[in-house]
């Protein structure tokens, strides 16, 4: 059985989070760098809003009406890669053989200069201040498209971020959806110990923004979270998606340092047999 | 003396452009009325965005907006749009290659008494050190109106710098010689070339019509197109002169004359000397008063000019 195909759509998607997840393992390798922990933990997120949620695919990145999106957390861009390639912008074996080596097009951010990215991210803090501008956009033009964004929330201690969530509470940006990978570990550790992020839905909410809370990397949540999203009307909606960083391996999970490690190659093994069985477990839910 | 500042002929443009073109948007920080943009605010709410005092914000929703085909105006001034949101310029206009005409507003020293914190001596330099960002000086309205128009023809991220008070001219409705990143050549001389940009080129063609009554043959170049620089007029002014003056609102650090001296080192080895503003907080004063204060007036750059030949 292919995972990603038509046929019980949710399970395979699940199935085929945990295959992309390997591409990501994959292209670190190969590059001997990249942002692991994030990349698995926002990978459900992705491919919910790639393969079920946004209009988005290789043909209709020049059509006015096709949704937006901005990878904010621009440091996940292997989870990005991975997805973009499985709905087709690029081979994927281009990516894992190229991500990060001299002259390579596949750096270690999104690059608009490849298809099916709109912006270059990778200073945190500004995704969603542009979604505001092209959410802006789309009200002026009456246009029906939807414009997401997926911030990290160590970046949430950025200043611009609240900047922009006044402004598209000021506007009353329906059509924009934001969604934060809680998954409660940064950089030096944990969230909390580094600058407090609890209560999000209650920062969330004093600003006039709709807040969902949910489990980041389930899928039934996130159909229902963004689908409640389209529902709203007057005010943007976040998603407070609580996820597992370095989800899918339990070597990995929960653990700071695997922030950005690159796996050994006894490493390697295990997190590829974790994926695999993760997979096995999907097909057979 | 003419009163309308800079500012005020982008307005002006840009209302006469909106009446047709609806992707025509402009942007504000708290700052429509020192922009000159509330005759637009109030003749097309629908393409004016207003952001609070939020400049970072001010620069995303614009390149946001012009990923969307619109066409952003973000006016905001100088001093916070050029620092503020420095990394925005940076990342989302620039490095994202996106259609946003950032206009910095009361830019050098036009604040006055108000002190470095909102002075703007910096955005030559560190616009101009970004990749992809084009950085622009306009000297007088008619040739303001002229950029717009011209900007507005393209789809690439620019910065441009106007005063707050108005300048007198230097062209004529009828007659503003301009293309788009040439610079325009004022006068001709060849006892020494004046190369200025924005509020200094008037003192500089001042200059020039001081000299010439002593004898002395000045060119003045109004190079207005900071980046990309006009490397071929500078070349060609410094080829037919004994010695090169720049002239900027400006601290004397990576700005025009940084630029002029290095294409006339390499290209045509002539003295250059550079008139800026002092690497310190200027005095307290008017912006007349600063600038007669550096010497950044016509009597100082003819002084410079005698003293150096």
């Amino acid at each position: 059985m292919t995972a990603g195909g038509k046929e019980g759509k949710m399970e395979n998607l699940k199935a085929l989070s945990y295959d992309l997840r390997k591409n990501v393992v994959d292209m670190i390798m190969e590059g001997k760098g990249g942002h692991i922990g994030g990349d698995m933990s926002v990978m459900d997120i992705l491919v919910e809003l790639y393969f079920e949620q946004m209009n988005i695919s290789p043909e209709q990145m020049e059509d006015p009406d096709r949704d937006r999106f901005v990878m904010s957390k621009g440091h996940s861009v292997e989870a990005l890669y991975a997805v973009l390639a499985a709905k087709g912008f690029f081979p994927i074996e281009q990516v894992i053989r190229e991500f990060s080596k001299f002259g390579s097009k596949f750096i270690g951010h999104p690059n608009n200069k490849l298809p099916g990215i709109e912006m270059n991210s990778g200073s945190l803090g500004h995704g969603l201040p542009v979604c505001v501008g092209m959410a802006l956009a789309g009200k002026m033009d009456k246009k029906a498209y939807r414009v997401y964004t997926v911030m990290g929330d160590g970046e949430l201690a950025e200043g611009s971020v609240w900047e922009g969530v006044m402004a598209a509470h000021q506007y009353k940006l329906d059509n924009l959806c934001a969604v934060v990978d809680r998954n409660r570990l940064q950089i030096s550790g944990n969230t909390e110990d580094v600058m407090s992020h609890d209560s999000q839905e209650e920062r969330w909410s004093s600003f006039g923004w709709h807040v969902i809370s949910i489990d980041g990397n389930n899928y039934q949540e996130l159909k229902a979270a963004f689908e409640e999203a389209k529902t709203v009307k007057g005010s943007p909606t976040v998603i407070i998606a609580n996820t597992v960083k370095g989800f899918g391996s339990p070597l990995m999970e929960n653990k700071a340092n695997w922030h950005h490690k690159v796996p050994n190659a006894e490493e390697y093994t295990q997190i590829m047999k974790d994926l695999e069985t993760g997979k096995e477990a999907a097909l057979h839910e | 003396m003419n009163k309308i500042p800079n500012r005020q002929a982008i307005c002006e443009v840009l209302m006469e452009r909106a009446k047709e073109d609806k992707d025509i948007v402009v942007l504000c920080s708290d700052s429509r009325g020192s922009a000159s943009m509330t005759p637009f605010a109030e003749r097309f709410p629908e393409q004016f965005v207003e952001v609070g005092i939020a400049e970072q914000n001010l620069v995303s929703i614009s390149a946001g907006l012009a990923k969307c085909k619109k066409k952003p105006f973000a006016a905001s001034p100088a001093c916070f749009l050029s620092t503020r949101s420095y990394e925005q310029a940076k990342v989302d206009c620039a490095y994202s290659n996106t259609n946003v005409t950032l206009i910095g507003i009361s830019g050098g020293i036009s604040y006055g008494a108000l002190g470095m914190s909102h002075h703007s001596a910096q955005d030559i330099a560190a616009m101009s050190a970004i990749p992809n960002m084009r950085v622009y000086l306009p000297s007088d309205r008619f040739q303001t109106a002229k950029l717009i128009e011209a900007l507005l023809q393209d789809e690439k991220p620019s910065y441009i710098r106007v005063g707050r008070n108005a300048v007198e001219d230097i062209y004529t409705e009828d007659n503003c010689p301009f293309e788009m990143d040439r610079a325009t050549v004022v006068c001709e001389g060849n006892d020494a070339a004046i190369i200025a940009c924005g509020e200094m080129v008037k003192p500089a063609v001042d200059a020039a019509k001081l000299l010439e009554k002593e004898g002395i043959s000045v060119s003045v170049v109004d190079m207005y197109c900071v980046k990309p620089l006009d490397k071929k007029t500078i070349i060609q002014a410094a080829e037919h002169a004994k010695l090169v003056v720049t002239a900027e609102e400006h601290a004397p650090f990576g700005g025009l004359g940084s630029m002029v001296s290095q294409v006339v080192a390499q290209e045509c080895p002539k003295k250059v000397v550079n008139l800026a503003l002092p690497d310190a907080p200027v005095i307290t004063g008017n912006s007349r008063e600063v600038f007669d204060h550096y010497g950044l007036n016509a009597e100082g750059i003819a002084k410079t000019i005698k003293e150096n030949l």
